[in-house]
């Protein structure tokens, strides 16, 4: 009889959800599933999780480690690789997961109080990667090319990086080059669209200060709104949901303070990906999406 | 002005031995962390230069209880750059767990303390989540977790209150 265990190790991931995606944007989690499942890539569900830690980094260092260790312990028992949607959960989980592998003593430490307090143990076992990393580097630009069936070629895309996606690129095992990375536009055009290229394109989303000072994110986001309107595309795309959180949610409220109107869809990749293979815009979760991408879907060429 | 009697020589050694912050002493405030830095362009109210010169000169006091250490939005640009690794956003968390120590802690972060102690995550999954989840057949997931809040309260950052009682 087969065992779980004797699944293929490689596409199997146990999915990290985070705070953000399973109740803010359902749309992000139906696509990313749907297509994983398209190309093969086996998500196990982690239904305890809880924060990763990430916010209270800058409340205690200590207590992001715990919170963080806790999440990769119980990941650890199931066996494979942490998938993460969300860039800043997974670039916590990665940052604490370094120093944990790296820092025998620190890991000792840790282990300690996880024990104590919650009767658990991580051992440093467990690797820690963004659905778009395995998209790229696990399934391959080639893979996803062959399994095309939509044509999106006149769709004008400009990719959103978000930061913690690359950086900081020690933790990411300097995945790629965060000054200059490539991934996301390599995604983008396997699907069939363009990439489009626009200025600050590498800039931060500003989600960071957002519970700090609304005002200043919010100037973050125009800045970068109103670079991608310069350059007409038909849409962003973003691979976090909190950079989804000011790009999209945010929108209209960036429109009211800086007096402008861009109106511009924001995807999440796996709906774009998600589209190219053929799949249903209704099983991605477009209608989700809260500005409408009505004109966009125009130029999507569907076989008859 | 700054009055060198109010000065605290030691607060860099503090800060240095604290988690992120062991490099602040190899800073030559060369600037290019500030010059490449996303909320500076936003506002000048942040500057991360002049924040690391404050600290490495003793303004305990002015930087602890300022507002500017807490608008670091994390994008790690300047971790990237900086010729001398003082790995500025790591060094801003150090100078901020330092500060909640000291009573320094936004309201902003209280509130995300009392989220993550009261759920275990930011945001509350209950049954109308769980019921949208279900509509786009999406597994159901528990709606709190008790662990965090143990974590919290063992570190001393939640009290659970007695409510009711006087």
């Amino acid at each position: 009889m087969k065992k779980k265990e004797d699944r293929p190790k490689n596409n199997a991931y146990t999915l990290f959800l985070g705070c953000t995606v399973p109740v803010r944007t359902l749309n992000y989690e139906i696509a990313a599933r749907k297509v994983a499942g398209a190309l093969d890539i086996h998500l196990y569900d982690l239904p305890d999780f809880s924060c990763c830690g990430y916010p209270v980094k800058s409340i205690s260092h200590h207590a992001y480690l715990l919170m963080a260790a806790r999440n990769l312990a119980l990941a650890e028992t199931k066996g494979h690789s942490i998938c993460t949607l969300c860039s800043s959960c997974g670039g916590s989980l990665a940052e604490a997961n370094h120093q944990l592998q790296e820092d025998k003593n620190l890991r000792k430490r840790i282990n300690e109080d996880l024990h104590q307090w919650l009767g658990l143990r991580y051992e440093g076992e467990v690797g820690v990667l963004h659905f778009a990393r395995i998209l790229h580097r696990e399934i391959g630009v080639k893979t996803i090319e062959s399994k095309v069936q939509v044509d999106l070629s006149g769709l004008r895309i400009a990719p959103h990086y978000g930061c913690h996606y690359t950086k900081p690129s020690n933790v990411h095992g300097r995945a790629e080059d965060p000054e200059d990375p490539k991934s996301l536009d390599d995604l983008i055009r396997a699907t069939g669209a363009q990439s489009v290229s626009y200025e600050d394109k590498l800039s931060c989303c500003g989600g960071g200060v957002l519970a700090i000072d609304e005002q200043v994110a919010l100037g973050m986001a125009q800045k970068k709104l109103e670079h991608i309107h310069a350059q007409q595309a038909d849409a962003i795309v973003l691979i976090c949901p909190f950079c989804n959180v000011m790009y999209e949610s945010n929108q209209k409220k960036v429109e009211k303070v800086f007096q402008k109107e861009y109106k511009l869809p924001v995807l999440f990749y796996p709906q774009l990906l998600g589209l190219a293979l053929g799949i249903e815009p209704d099983e991605l979760g477009l209608k989700m999406n809260r500005i409408k991408t009505t004109d966009l879907m125009k130029k999507v060429r569907r076989p008859a | 002005m700054i009055h060198s009697k109010e000065l605290d020589p030691d607060f860099k050694i503090l800060i240095s031995k604290e988690p992120g912050g062991e490099n602040i002493k190899k800073c030559f405030s060369c600037g290019t962390c500030t010059a490449g830095c996303p909320v500076r362009e936003i506002t000048d109210r942040y500057n991360p230069r002049k924040i690391i010169r404050m600290a490495l000169l003793g303004m305990k006091k002015e930087v602890l209880s300022s507002q500017f250490i807490w608008l670091c939005s994390s994008c790690y640009t300047c971790y990237e750059r900086c010729p001398q690794d003082v790995r500025i956003p790591e060094l801003m968390n150090a100078i901020k767990n330092i500060a909640v120590r000291e009573g320094y802690v936004p309201p902003a972060m209280k509130a995300q303390i009392e989220l993550l102690s009261s759920h275990g995550r930011l945001l509350e999954i209950t049954e109308f989540e769980n019921d949208k989840r279900k509509e786009s057949d999406l597994p159901l997931l528990p709606g709190r977790t008790e662990d965090v809040k143990k974590i919290l309260k063992e570190l001393g950052f939640y009290h659970e209150e007695k409510r009711g009682s006087s």
